[in-house]
This record gives C-alpha cells, structure tokens and sequence, in this order.
C-alpha cells in the first residue's frame, strides 16, 4: 500500500484576496455546530436544579453576546451590531423563559429539550413567511436558540478548535469572526463572499490573512488537512508542496520588507520625479475604514459606496440616518474631499426591494433605479448635500448611460439645494457633482458628459466587463477580461482626452487604479486621480514616485500603438521591474 | 377587555426596533396584551412573539387588552403605532 500522505497532490482553489498575508497550517474546518438534543426525564424534585442550569445558561450566553456585540460595534459599527442586540433581548424575553421554565416543571423534560421544542415553533413561524427578511430573523433565533443550549450542556464555544488553525468554512457571519479572532487563527478562507464582506472587512483591520469565494473548498478539505492561504493572490492551496511552502515564504518575507520599507512613504505626496501631482485617494465601503486608509496615507475619499448604508435592514435609511453617516465621514477626512457615490443598486448589489430580472448587469440599476424612485433619490441627495457644509464633499452618480440622465440627476440636486436652504440647513452651494464611466455608450460621450460636470470617475471593472462582452464571474470566459487590452487602453485614452479638452479632472476608481502593473500607462494616459483600497496605497504612491511624467507619457503612447494585451502587459511589467524592482508584482 | 385596531404606518413595518418599542412599552403596564394578526394571535410583552409578526406597511393588527390599567396601556400603545414607532 502506498503512503497517502506521500501520494496527494497539491490542489489550487482560486477565490478573491480579501486580506493580505500567507499563512500555512492545518485546516479547522468550520460549520455551524447544532448541539443535538434529546429529551430526557427529570424527577420532580430535581425541577428547581434544572430551571437553576437554564438560568446560569441564559446569563453565560448574555455575557457572550455582549461581549460579541462591544466588539461588533466597535469593528463594525452599530447598524451591523444591531443583529447582536436584538438576540440579547430575545434572551430577556420574559414572557419567552417564563413559558420554558413553566414547561419545564409541568412536563418533567430536561431544559435544552423545552428550549429547542418552545423556540423552535417561533422559528418555524418565521420560515413559513414568504418575507426574506423573517428569514434571516429565524437565522437569528436560530441562534440564540443554539448558544443557550449550548451554554445548558456546558460546552465551550470552540472546544474543538485547538492549537493554530486556518478556519475553513462556508461563510462566516460576523459573530464567527469576532470569536474565531480571539483565538489562534492563520487565516481564513471562505467558499462564500466577497472582498466587501464583513468577515473581508474584519480580517483586514486584524491583519489576518483571508481569501474568500473559494466555491466549493468546504467540500474538498477536511479538519487537519495541511493547507497554504495566499491572501494576496487570493488562492487555497491543498496539500502545498515543499516548493510552493517555501515561494510562498519567499513572497511574505519580500512583502514584508516591502512593507516596512514602505512605512514612512505615507506623509509624502503622490507625485513625479518631475512633479506631476496625482490624487491618491480610497475607496471605502464603510465609515470604520476611513482611520486605515489615513494611516496608509490617503488624500481623501474618491468612492465611499453608501449602499453599505443597506446591509442587514428591510429598507432604505432616512435622511436624518444617512446624514449622520456621511457627515462622520466629512469629517474624519477633512479638509480631504469625500466623494459620495448615490446607491448602486440592482446589478450584483443588494436592493431592499428585491425583483427578479433575466439580466441584471444589462437591466434595472444605478441612476436607473434613482431616478425611478424620487424618494428614495432625493431623501440621499439631501443627506449628502446636508454632510457639505465644510465643502470637502462630492457627489457621483454611478452606472450613467445617456446625457439625459445626467441632466435629471442635476435637477434633482438642485431642487434638494433649494428645500435644504428652505429649511435653513448649512450647505456646500457649490458642491461637485461627477458621474462614473463604466458604460461603454457614457465613455464615448465622455466629453459631452463632461461638460455636464466638474468630474469623471471611470469605474473599469464595469467598463471592462461591458466593453469585451464578458462576465468576470464566469469561468468559461473570464480570461476574455481584460482590463490592459487594448481596446479598453484606447477608451481610457479617449476618456481621459475628452475630460481634460471640457477642463473638468478624470480619475480611475476601478481595480485597475490599484494594480501596480497599470499605475505607469495610467499616469501616462494623463489621469488625475486614482482611488484605491486602503492596502495599496503606499505601493501605488511608492511608484508614482518612482518615475517621471515625461518618461511616463512615452510608455503610454508605446502601449496605444500595441494591438495584444499580452504584449501590453509584458511591456508594463518590464517597466515596473525596471524602475521600481522592489514592487513586488502579481503576473 | 380592551380592544383597538391599528394600522402599521412606518415604512420599514414591524422590523426589530418597533418589536422593541412595543415590547418596553407593554411592559410598563399590569394587563395582560396581545396583538391578533388574521389567525395568528401573539403576547404583546414577548419580543420573540411580535418578532413572528410579518406586518408590513399598511397592515392592520388588533390590539387586546386585559387588565386593571387596561385603558392607560390601550392609549399608550395606541400612540405609538399611530407615530410609527417615531420612525417616519
């Protein structure tokens, strides 16, 4: 017989880098444990004992939840930790526990039984509802349910999670994440999610390596598997070979000293050898990252995404709600200016009033949705305008494809400038407005768009997606996106030109904007601006640093005359490697 | 016995903080509430109870109270569905 271990081959799973790092260690595989239960007879005299562990249970599962829900507000923030609060109440429910302990004494059945059976009927209420929302709810009690019985058989939490581990699981609610951080976890990784997920978010303010959206790697590892996570590629190795452990070492230590290296670059502006000033700013998701993206050195907010405004609630956030949120952002970015995208909903994103559509990416989202919904529409225009009164911030509208659109939008600001100066609010008189380029019809009206506005803000991941045909999420044709093919080189070229001929600045807030291998065709092609995830901030300044507008404008003009993205990207990377050997790149 | 039909004005519906909201404010007063919704029939003083209550905008509930401050406790809750639960 052959020795297995000696026999199995490495198994790569590609997913998303959702936290930078590598980390190497044997697999705790993560599901959700349901503590079995089995009704068991109690003596009469043994009822008050049993109500005492029912009683000492609920207050240990209190003590937990709040402690998870410090935590979550505090990483999360209080609309996210709304979730733990309502649990926390279901456990003071006193109508609820009077009913168990009453059942307990009548129906001589062991504690854990009367909980599972009583809660259960709640639950199963909420399942039947067609509602999506009393599903989730019935995800919460669930809960609860669990941690009290777990607390009644007086388990630990994670008893079987020992030493250091990478967690694998399917997803991670952000109650996971906030225990698992407490222990010995390398990293995480996850069939599930994407990069804005909490347990996304949350790895990265703990500096814990994670990949997520994996698919299937729950069903192909198991608990003691040795695997490898490389949270900058955003891959799952099986079974990684003495070679891979070792480039993999090789690729942490140079990111490291990059790093490190890279520490004192924050205080520095983003400009030329020859002094061409470029806006390096972030994209951010939720207000608790705004602290990250300063310590990285940022400029400002060149994409706050406000439908995370949305996560965890059936409906749209009032004015008064979203007002607070974008003025906390106003203000921790000051006197950098904040660019306040509208909701982008439909699409992949999430909208509360959820229709089905045969094609979403070609159908009702963006400026679509807003200017069907005036409510909706206006209730942010307001909050933004409301958050303006220091004049640090913009507005931007996304998925914009006809002139007309622009021109609707505008009247609605307006008309939300003249009921705010109405009611007396302070505002921005002059706040900017800018639409996002992403549709291929927008770009080549680029210059007609941009006389409509003070800012253009190409968004390339959409631009990408809708010019070459091709859904990136779709393995058969994924190869196809191509954000250095030449097409989409020679749109950016003709955006960038028609934005600069109206005098109005264009800035990238795609993921190529944060792509070292395109930061040198970008500066190059003339850009403004390029917004970025916090975490390559100082690797994207570092090379803007590095070179010379003037030698970056010949690399440019050499990359339009190129007709395969393969030789652009050759090209790049020989640039790159070139002037600035210490980036290290992902090709 | 003290009986009001109401009807759900806020947007958002029955979602947890009205459930809340409901739940504090019953507990305030002795008699005994509970909220009927077609055939469903839940204690008003449970937040578990009213989180099972799929009511959304525009869907009207029935209100029964029972108990020696019954009347203070029907105007009290009364009040505070016809402000949406201070959420509009």
């Amino acid at each position: 017989m052959m020795d297995a271990t000696l026999t199995q081959a490495e198994i790569i799973f590609k997913g998303i880098a959702a936290a930078p790092g590598i980390a190497v260690g044997p697999v705790y595989l993560y599901s959700k444990v349901v503590p079995e239960v089995n009704a068991r007879a109690i003596a009469p005299d043994d009822v008050p004992a049993e109500i005492e562990r029912l009683r000492n249970a609920n207050a240990r599962a209190e003590k937990e939840l709040r402690k998870i829900h410090a935590f979550a507000e505090q990483k999360l923030g209080s609309t996210s930790a709304t979730i733990f609060e309502a649990q926390i109440m279901i456990l003071g429910d006193t109508i609820l526990m009077g009913t168990i302990e009453r059942r307990i004494a009548d129906e001589l059945q062991n504690a854990e039984f009367i909980v599972h059976d009583e809660i259960s009927k709640y639950k199963h209420l909420m399942l039947a509802a067609t509602d999506e929302y009393m599903h989730e709810r019935a995800h919460d009690v669930d809960d609860v349910m669990n941690r009290i019985i777990r607390n009644i058989q007086d388990q630990k939490l994670i008893s079987r999670l020992e030493g250091t581990s990478v967690i694998v699981s399917e997803t991670l609610t952000p109650a996971d994440t906030v225990i698992f951080s407490r222990n010995q976890v390398l990293g995480y990784a996850t069939d599930l999610g994407g990069v804005t997920s909490h347990a996304a978010l949350l790895s990265r303010s703990l500096k814990i390596p994670a990949v997520v959206g994996l698919r299937n790697a729950t069903k192909q590892v198991k608990t003691g598997d040795s695997v490898a996570i490389d949270g900058y590629a955003g891959v799952l190795i099986l079974n990684p070979s003495a070679t891979t452990r070792e480039n993999l070492e090789v690729k942490a230590a140079r990111f490291r000293a990059f790093e490190e290296k890279l520490a004192d670059i924050a205080g520095l502006p983003a400009e030329t050898i020859d002094r061409k000033r470029v806006e390096l700013s972030s994209n951010l998701e939720f207000p608790e990252e705004i602290e990250f993206a300063k310590v990285q050195g940022t400029e400002g907010v060149g994409l706050f995404r406000t439908e995370s405004q949305l996560i965890g609630r059936p409906d749209y956030p009032s004015e008064d709600e979203q007002a607070l949120v974008y003025t906390q952002i106003a203000n921790a970015a000051y006197p950098h200016p904040v660019i306040f995208r509208t909701f982008d909903v439909g699409g992949d994103k999430l909208a509360p009033d959820t229709h089905h559509e045969e094609n979403p990416f070609l159908g009702w989202r963006g400026i679509r949705v807003l200017l069907d919904r005036p409510e909706i529409f206006m209730n942010q225009l307001r909050a933004i305008i409301r958050a303006s009164a220091r004049r640090n911030v913009r507005v931007m509208f996304p998925m914009v494809a006809t002139l007309e659109e622009v021109q609707k939008a505008k009247a609605y600001v307006r008309q939300a400038k003249e009921e705010l100066r109405a009611r007396g609010v302070p505002f921005d008189a002059r706040i900017k407005i800018g639409v996002m380029i992403e549709i291929p019809g927008a770009a080549i009206m680029a210059e007609q768009l941009a006389a409509e506005v003070h800012f253009l803000s190409i968004g390339t991941n959409d631009l990408v997606q809708y010019m070459m045909a091709v859904d990136r999420g779709n393995d058969s044709v994924a190869a196809l996106y191509q954000p250095f093919n030449p097409a989409v080189v020679r749109i950016l070229h003709h955006i960038i030109e028609a934005a600069h001929r109206r005098h109005v600045w264009v800035g990238v807030c795609g993921e190529m904007g944060g792509d070292p291998l395109a930061t040198v065709l970008l500066v190059g092609l003339g850009i403004d601006e390029l917004s970025v995830v916090p975490p390559v901030l100082p690797e994207i300044k570092k090379i803007i640093r590095s070179i010379k507008y003037k030698d970056a404008r010949r690399v440019a003009d050499k990359v339009l005359g190129m007709t395969r993205e393969r030789d652009i990207r050759e090209y790049l990377s020989s640039i790159i490697k070139n002037k600035v050997p210490e980036i290290p790149l992902e090709v | 016995m003290i009986e009001r039909t109401v009807i759900i004005v806020n947007k958002a519906g029955l979602h947890t903080r009205p459930a809340a909201a409901i739940v504090k404010t019953a507990s305030r007063y002795k008699a005994d509430f509970t909220i009927k919704k077609g055939v469903f029939e839940i204690n008003g003083k449970s937040i578990i109870g009213v989180m099972t209550l799929a009511a959304e905008q525009g869907s009207s509930l029935l209100l029964v109270f029972s108990g020696p401050d019954e009347e203070q406790a029907a105007e009290a809750m009364v009040e505070l569905f016809e402000q949406g639960f201070g959420e509009n």
